[in-house]
């Protein structure tokens, strides 16, 4: 195809701007709910919503065709990563059957202002991240667990996002496509 | 350098979206007198030309006006039955309205979920392993090129034959698709696509293809 790369970021805002809107965000659910698990729940309920659209936008900026492997999987969302975040996580702890890996983000613009009170300690800050791989790999047939195993928000040095496959969707492939 | 209309199609088969652009009005209006030279006859709801094609009047052209009174199926919208109407000798000369039958939306739903099967079938049917469905139909009127996004979204282009980019014009129209409708918070997905954004925003690119027979994106 003619797209250039050039293409891909029009757009830019400021990542404060995000940094702040998802902070109102889950502000508010931290106020509405109980229950901190309830609220890291929702969070990846909201992230998967939000998967099952960007993947389309993903697909239509890009132009990239269907993964094979999971580690062309994982050079895919890292180049999301860059293209909605605007920071590129590595790859790396790859499990000895290829079939588990995580990103490591040094910095994670969602949490950059932010520190954790004590009492919500408990808090998945960035599930959202997790939901939205889930739902955007979902609607490419490709069913994945994740999950967040490091968190800067508690103390770790990175954040690190852990990603899991567990199958194929094959009968969710469209016709021409399997 | 035409495009007839764009349609989308959601994973499930359902017509999603549909847009007639640019389909040339064909209708032809002339007086008869008694008897009527050319035979007409009543099916699928329309009173159309059986034969005797003549002055811009075609086999399958529908009747669309008597005297300048709308038809509506085979009545006039007085009352009257057609048929009847052009047997009476004393309502004659009489002045008849022919055009091009227009698709109902109920047809348009009707065709394009007609057309998943098809697609289903081409790649099944193909010699070689992991193919794709149908890319291009052609007939000698128009072309059908057809886009499978990987999460099974069809988008389709009725187009003229000789029109070029519609290669770079469909994945333009699945751009606006991602932008304008999986961006609108309002919209729920595989539902039918009604944000004025998408419309107005696909009318431009489709005029700035007519026009220049590419995209400079």
């Amino acid at each position: 195809m003619s797209r250039s790369t050039a293409r891909i970021d029009v757009k830019k805002v400021n990542s404060e701007l995000v940094t702040l809107t998802y902070g109102a965000l889950v502000a508010q659910m931290v106020k509405d709910f109980d229950n901190v698990d309830d609220v890291s729940k929702q969070l990846e309920r909201l992230g998967y919503n939000m998967g099952i659209r960007l993947i389309e936008d993903y697909l239509a900026k890009t132009a990239t065709g269907r993964c094979l492997d999971l580690k062309d999987t994982a050079d895919k969302i890292q180049s999301a990563f860059r293209m909605y975040l605007g920071v590129q996580p590595n790859v790396a702890n790859w499990s000895p059957a290829g079939d588990e890996f995580s990103f490591i983000l040094d910095t994670n613009p969602i949490t950059e202002l932010v520190e954790l009170p004590e009492e919500i300690k408990g808090l998945k800050y960035c599930n959202i991240i997790c939901g939205v791989i889930r739902g955007a790999l979902e609607m490419v047939q490709l069913d994945v667990q994740c999950w967040i195993v490091q968190d800067q928000l508690k103390g770790d040095a990175n954040t690190e996002i852990r990603v899991k496959f567990i199958r194929r969707l094959e009968d969710a492939i469209p016709a021409g496509e399997d | 350098m035409v495009i007839y209309g764009v349609y989308i199609v959601s994973k499930s088969g359902g017509l999603i979206f549909n847009l007639d652009h640019n389909v040339p009005k064909i209708e032809t209006e002339k007086t008869f007198s008694y008897p009527l030279d050319i035979k007409l006859h009543y099916e699928n709801k329309r009173v159309s030309v059986e034969f005797g094609q003549r002055d811009g009047i075609h086999v399958g052209h529908v009747l669309q006006a008597i005297n300048g009174m709308p038809v509506s199926g085979r009545q006039l919208d007085d009352g009257r039955d057609v048929m009847e109407v052009l047997q009476n000798k004393e309502n004659f000369p009489i002045n008849l309205q022919f055009g091009r039958p227009k698709m109902t939306t109920n047809e348009k739903i009707f065709l394009a979920s007609m057309f998943y099967p098809l697609f289903a079938i081409a790649s099944q049917l193909s010699p070689e392993p992991k193919s794709s469905g149908i890319e291009v139909l052609e007939a000698d009127t128009f072309k059908l090129h057809c886009f499978q996004t990987l999460t099974g979204v069809k988008m389709m282009v009725l187009a003229d034959r000789i029109q070029a980019g519609i290669d770079i014009l469909l994945r333009r129209i699945y751009e606006l698709y991602s932008d304008y409708a999986l961006k609108n918070p309002f919209y729920s997905l595989e539902m039918p696509i009604r944000c004025e954004l998408f419309d107005t925003n696909l009318k431009l690119v489709l005029e700035q293809v007519e026009k220049t027979g590419t995209l400079t994106v």
